[in-house]
């Protein structure tokens, strides 16, 4: 069995009734085809990078599923290229990594493992303090150690 | 005598010192990157969109492999831009 993961971009102009029905159809595909929903992730209306087909948002969808072959994802992404509902779509095969980051996103396991590393993060900022005692030129050669936890508490949403 | 704390010095002795790089995944235990996790990603790209060098972000070539991957993912999806200015 692997994992896979289509995470589609819907036209927002279309009423939530459609939209949810859209993501319906290819949960429905998915099933038919003999694939296994493990997650669907709606992420919701979000603010496009870059406009697309003349739209600055869209409707967020991810699903994740298991599959003995992959022989139905060209099937399934066929449907989606033809759909003129979807702007954008993108199927991944996950590794066991990847299964094991979604798994615990949805348990809320990752925003834990922050607050146990940002108590690690402590005696480095008392160095820090520290080592500004001589001159405030100070300036540490790369700003990432200081941007660690922000991204963590990020990765929690 | 002096402690540690009053000895002044008359150049700073931090400079010249550089920190060492490390892999914030390898440091951190972090085994994946996400592509969807916008503010995660734009860490490792610039003001302009574009990817950071391993030399900036001391990513190990593994994760710097899947970093890069992400972003390009990511910026298929709209998640990231391709193109921008002041992106942070």
């Amino acid at each position: 069995m692997r994992h896979y993961e289509i995470t589609f971009i819907v036209d927002p102009v279309l009423s939530g009734d459609e939209v949810k029905s859209t993501a319906q159809t290819y949960k429905e595909m998915i099933t038919n085809e003999g694939g296994s929903i493990v997650h669907v992730d709606e992420m919701g209306l979000r603010q496009l990078a870059y406009p697309i087909n003349k739209r600055s948002t869209g409707v967020y969808y991810s699903i994740e599923f298991a599959a003995e072959t992959g022989n139905m994802i060209s099937k399934v992404e066929l449907a989606l290229k033809r759909d003129e509902r979807i702007m954008r779509f993108l199927t991944v095969s996950l590794d066991k990594f990847a299964v094991k980051y979604n798994d615990d996103k949805r348990n809320g396991k990752i925003g834990k493992k922050v607050k146990k590393e940002k108590v690690k993060e402590i005696p480095y900022g008392a160095y820090n303090s520290n080592a500004h005692h001589a001159a405030p030129a100070a300036t540490p050669a790369v700003a990432a150690p200081v941007a660690i936890p922000i991204i963590l508490d990020d990765s929690e949403e | 005598m002096a402690t540690q704390d009053e000895i002044k010095f008359l150049a700073n002795p931090n400079i010249g010192s550089q920190k060492k790089k490390y892999c914030r995944f390898k440091k951190f235990g972090l085994k994946h990157v996400d592509y969807k996790d916008e503010n995660f990603l734009i860490q490792f790209v610039n003001e302009q969109g574009k990817l950071l060098p391993r030399r900036l972000t001391g990513n190990s070539l593994k994760f710097q492999r899947r970093v890069a991957s992400a972003v390009k993912r990511a910026r298929h999806l709209a998640i990231l831009p391709f193109v921008t200015d002041l992106l942070k």
